[in-house]
């Protein structure tokens, strides 16, 4: 309280920011690694790892500036950080521009802004105020509809655009509403659907409603005197046959045709070398091929000479594959699990119930971005456009992880507070 | 809330499956499978082939009878290609716009980002026009390899010919052979392959994802040189070979010419031949086709694969048998009254002789004679024991080399019919003897043998008792290798004392004049022979001499057998003395030149074409065709000929293919 120097850094967590300034040096490397040989002899800012240094560097002071702020505005000013990204949100599909399709970018001047990104914390910040004043339970249908509508707002909105992947991202605000008390079933039906999903897909649709019958008879007979167990389980089946005949109607009707064709390529259905497959396939050749060791920094020979689009983008974690190996790989997946299982820790001691769903909510987006990420290049998820947290060349997603992150470690500094 | 902070723990555990899922998964695709690996090799690099020269061939005298000339390979990546001038390309090429494009297509079709061929084999003038405009046509490049030249224009059958392997041969060669390669597919191309086709060498060049060259791959580590094929020294005379095609021009036949003390091949004459360089280059295809559809099949290899009854050739060793058994001695005589009865069988002799000696038995060729040696070999033991000793002198027979292949160095040898014992107990039970087997005494009936066997077996009489397998490389690579096979002796179980008498007889069939080759008799040289007069049941009588010159430290021995050509004497004798003649004097002198020139200008083919029955071969016997498949290649070679035929009644044997082949080759030698 005396030391003005000290009191605005005084207890953050410098472990993580040191994950957090590792990550950041993982993806400088590797995208320096992936830019054609000739662009990379000379340093220039002009080229992709130089913007990226610039965003680092940025971020950095982004992030400290953050940790200046008194953490109560963070509380305070959530419900317009929210309306704010999504006042955003909708700009972007009035006067954004389209790239590739989606209509996710907000150019100003040479700066190209991608309000999405920027939705993740505004979100989490409301979702984190509303549980953190009410301290709603999710017994009751109203909390779960609020929490749903706060959540939902800018999935809607980012759907529209349509990016799908950064909508799939906003599910992570599942798991701090569960640490909050939502019923574990909300996960287990989700995880139910994603795998009647694929198993239609794998499986002829009449076994699949055998087999939901079997267990559904089997549960009954183990509860016969329990009419409310037999019941719900006569109503999850049925839901559950339903659902499978709706995502027959719905992968038709609803999805785009490249959509399907990534679902059918990561479920093995069709191989597809030159089109749809492509990515994926050169992504994991070039992964494959950095074997246990890799094949050393600026040696990898599908990295240097392009074979993998969006390279150091979205497919940066084929660099890391391939001149890596196994044990970079290793190393990148075992400092996100550091950072996601101690950003968890940090958020259970927080004393504010605030602090702790933001947190959370940090540690599962991250996790879900990581997660969808990596499946993708080495191809168990389809491809989802999204980037790999602080490692992906790109200003917007560094800077809106940042922001998200040293957030935290601002609210964190200050647990021994109020709040 | 504690129940709620133990979620924590779900939550993280869920973050740690996960990361192990993806753990496990990046394990398998970067440790367990090198399939990743080895795709990513195959998209970077482009391997260049750099193809070897064959070795080239010498003949005994060291004159080069097989060399390679360059030629030229279009290969186009199609992904390379900008549009171009299709008209100046095709031009320059030789060939039309729709093939240019044609051949584009195909190139895509293979392949759009490797190189690709797009005209294989383009001539030198092509090559020279093209590479003056090269520069306009982005995406090709010349592939400069070699193929063979045949300076001669001889022996096509002898060395056979080279192709680019086939899908089969890559598949069965375990990776050794890549499309593109090239590999002898018969004749001595395919015998010697491995020697002879050299290493392949091949240049590493990295490509980025645009196709675009990045230089070499590990700075030329894992680059190869091209290692050219060694080169192999072969037996062959190629001047007495090409005497020999000459005089076999127009008649169909073999020549087998050996050097005994070493079993060299001094040549191997196939007639009709064919100019191997006609299955060089582009018209490959359609050569190779017009040669299988040829009626006299000049893609049999008659020396090695022709049956012939060896006919009276085969009295000297009949003869050698019994001195050996001590059935007979020099001095044997038996009483000729122009026809050996076997039984009710009657063997006529060509002359009424009386009483004859061994000496003017083989001299005159008494068929007489000779059937009394083997009516004694036969029933030696007793007429009881008649099976047992036919098969012991069966036996004996073989050791000359009869009813099995002599292993020489060319591939599809054929080995000849001579039966065992149990093949007449097929046929006529326990109750057969001497008078069955009769014909084989002087060498008719069942037995039946190669060109070469007949040939070896006279290099065993001129050698005095052994023989070494007849092949024709006598040395491969720098280092002069040869077959252990091919140094070693044969014997054939005959004391070399029993060869002087049976020499003597074959001494004066050329030079006494009683003998029945008088006429072929050569100034200076003591030519060892015996006529041949194969009867043949299908139609004019073949020709045939066997012989060995000189009389002492022979040079040479010869087979030549002239199908339908009648008598010996007439035809195979004086082209083996020709022959003859010209290797040990290096010149066929005096007066003999000009029948040299009379006899290359004989025709003796036989008619194809019988009026009434529209078309069929006279039934030469190498033109006897015994296998299913080839049958059936004739008969479709038929309906060609047939379609071409049909409005001229009757073929004259002079409009028939040999002529035309001599003509190209002709026309080869001149360019």
């Amino acid at each position: 309280m005396q030391q003005q120097g000290n009191r605005f850094f005084f207890n953050v967590d410098w472990i993580t920011v040191l994950i957090y300034l590792a990550l950041c040096s993982v993806g400088f490397i590797n995208i320096f690694a992936s830019v054609p040989p000739e662009q990379s002899a000379v340093f220039s800012f002009n080229a992709l790892y130089g913007k990226q240094l610039i965003y680092v560097i940025t971020g950095l002071i982004l992030g400290l500036s953050i940790l200046l702020f008194d953490g109560r505005l963070f509380n305070v000013f959530s419900p317009f950080i929210y309306g704010g990204t999504l006042v955003l949100l909708m700009a972007v599909l009035v006067i954004g521009n389209k790239v590739a399709g989606n209509q996710a970018w907000i150019a100003i001047g040479s700066f190209k802004l991608q309000p999405a990104e920027f939705a993740k914390f505004g979100t989490a910040l409301l979702l984190a105020r509303y549980v953190g004043s009410f301290n709603p339970k999710f017994r009751d249908f109203k909390s779960i509809a609020i929490a749903a509508l706060i959540v939902g707002a800018p999935l809607l909105l980012i759907m529209l655009q349509p990016d799908t992947g950064s909508a799939l991202v906003f599910l992570a605000f599942m798991f701090p509403l569960y640490r909050e008390g939502l019923s574990g079933y909300f996960l287990l039906i989700f995880l139910g659907m994603i795998v009647l999903f694929i198993a239609d897909f794998l499986v002829p649709t009449y076994i699949l409603i055998s087999i939901i019958a079997l267990i559904a008879g089997l549960f009954i007979y183990n509860n016969q005197r329990k009419q409310k167990i037999i019941f719900s389980t006569i109503l999850v089946t049925v839901l559950a046959i339903g659902y499978l005949f709706l995502i027959k109607v719905a992968y038709e009707k609803v999805l785009a045709p490249h959509q399907r064709s990534r679902i059918e390529l990561m479920l093995g259905l069709k191989t597809d070398n030159k089109g749809a497959g492509y990515n994926v396939i050169q992504s994991q050749i070039a992964i494959g091929s950095g074997q246990a060791t890799g094949r050393g920094f600026l040696q990898g020979t599908q990295t240097k000479y392009g074979y993998v689009p969006e390279q150091s983008t979205d497919f940066i974690f084929s660099t890391i594959g391939e001149e890596w190996g196994f044990a970079g790989c290793s190393v990148v997946i075992g400092l996100y699990i550091f950072l996601l299982l101690r950003l968890i820790n940090l958020a259970e001691r927080q004393r504010s119930t605030f602090s702790r769903v933001y947190g959370y909510s940090v540690a599962c987006i991250l996790f879900f971005h990581v997660f969808i990420n990596i499946g993708m290049t080495i191809g168990i998820i389809p491809v989802i456009g999204i980037p790999l947290p602080l490692i992906s060349y790109g200003g917007s997603s560094l800077w809106s992880f940042t922001i998200l992150l040293f957030i935290f470690l601002k609210l964190d500094s200050n647990r021994m507070g109020f709040i | 809330m504690d129940q709620l902070f133990n979620r924590k723990y779900t939550v993280q555990g869920l973050f740690i499956i996960v990361a192990l899922i993806l753990l496990g998964k990046l394990f398998y695709i970067q440790i367990v499978s090198d399939k990743y690996f080895l795709s990513a090799e195959s998209n970077v690099l482009r391997k260049i082939y750099k193809y070897p020269a064959r070795g080239a061939i010498l003949d005994r005298n060291m004159k080069v009878i097989v060399q390679n000339e360059p030629v030229y390979d279009l290969m186009v990546i199609p992904n390379e290609v900008k549009p171009f001038d299709t008209l100046a390309l095709a031009k320059a090429l030789d060939i039309t716009i729709e093939d240019v494009r044609k051949n584009l297509r195909k190139a895509r079709g293979k392949s759009s980002y490797q190189s690709t061929p797009f005209l294989k084999q383009i001539s030198v003038q092509s090559y020279a026009r093209l590479q003056e405009i090269m520069y306009r046509f982005p995406g090709f490049r010349t592939q400069d390899r070699t193929v063979r030249h045949y300076p001669d224009s001889v022996a096509g059958q002898l060395f056979g010919y080279v192709r680019e392997v086939s899908d089969d041969d890559i598949e069965k060669s375990d990776g050794y052979y890549k499309p593109g390669d090239y590999k002898g597919k018969s004749g001595l191309e395919r015998s010697y392959e491995e020697v002879l086709r050299g290493e392949r060498g091949v240049i590493n060049t990295v490509y980025d994802a645009r196709n675009t060259p990045q230089g070499s791959y590990a700075d030329g580590k894992y680059d190869i040189n091209a290692v050219s094929g060694e080169r192999l020294i072969s037996g062959i005379d190629i001047q007495v070979q090409k005497l020999g095609e000459e005089l076999m021009k127009n008649k169909v036949g073999a020549i087998v010419a050996i050097e005994p003390s070493s079993g060299e091949i001094l040549a191997l004459v196939s007639s009709p031949g064919y100019d191997p360089n006609l299955l060089v280059g582009r018209d490959q295809g359609n050569n190779y086709m017009d040669l299988i559809g040829n009626p006299y099949r000049p893609s049999l290899v008659r020396p090695i694969q022709g049956y012939y009854p060896p006919g009276s050739s085969f009295k000297p060793i009949d003869a050698l048998i019994g001195l050996q058994d001590g059935v007979i001695d020099p001095n044997t005589t038996f009483f000729c009254p122009g026809y050996y009865m076997a039984g009710n069988h009657k063997v006529k002799c060509e002359h009424v002789d009386g009483s004859i000696s061994m000496r003017k038995g083989i001299a005159r060729s008494c068929n007489t004679y000779f059937c009394n040696v083997f009516q004694k070999l036969i029933t030696k033991n007793g007429m009881k024991n008649q099976r047992q000793t036919y098969q012991e002198w069966r036996d004996k027979i073989a050791k000359f080399g009869f009813g099995s292949k002599l292993e020489v160095d060319i591939p599809f040898e054929r080995k000849g019919y001579f039966y065992n014992a149990d093949h007449y107990d097929k046929i006529y039970g326990k109750r057969w003897g001497y008078t069955t087997v009769i014909s084989q005494a002087i060498g008719q009936g069942e037995i039946t043998a190669t060109p070469l066997q007949i040939a070896n077996a006279m290099a065993i009489i001129a050698n005095r008792g052994y023989y070494i397998k007849p092949h024709l490389i006598k040395a491969m690579g720098d280092k002069n290798l040869i077959k252990k096979d091919y140094v070693a002796k044969n014997y054939v179980g005959v004391d070399a004392k029993h060869f002087e008498p049976v020499i003597d007889g074959m001494q004066d069939c050329v030079n006494s004049p009683w003998g029945t080759a008088t006429l072929s008799r050569i100034p200076d040289i003591i030519l060892c022979g015996k006529t041949g007069t194969v009867q043949n049941p299908h139609g004019k009588n073949h020709s045939v001499f066997i012989g060995f010159a000189p009389r002492d430290n022979p040079k040479i021995a010869i087979a030549v057998i002239v199908e339908n050509a009648g008598y010996g004497s007439t035809y195979a004798a004086p082209i083996a003395s020709y022959m003859v003649e010209k290797y040990i004097k290096r010149n066929v002198s005096g007066s003999r030149a000009s029948q040299v020139e009379w006899m290359k200008n004989q025709n003796l083919l036989p008619a194809l074409i019988d009026k009434a029955k529209k078309m069929k071969l006279t039934k030469a016997d190498s033109l006897i065709i015994k296998k299913t498949d080839s049958l059936k290649r004739l008969k479709d070679s038929l309906k060609i000929k047939s379609a071409n035929l049909k409005t001229s009644s009757v073929a004259k044997p002079n409009m028939l293919k040999a002529p035309d082949l001599s003509a190209v080759k002709t026309e080869i030698q001149k360019q």
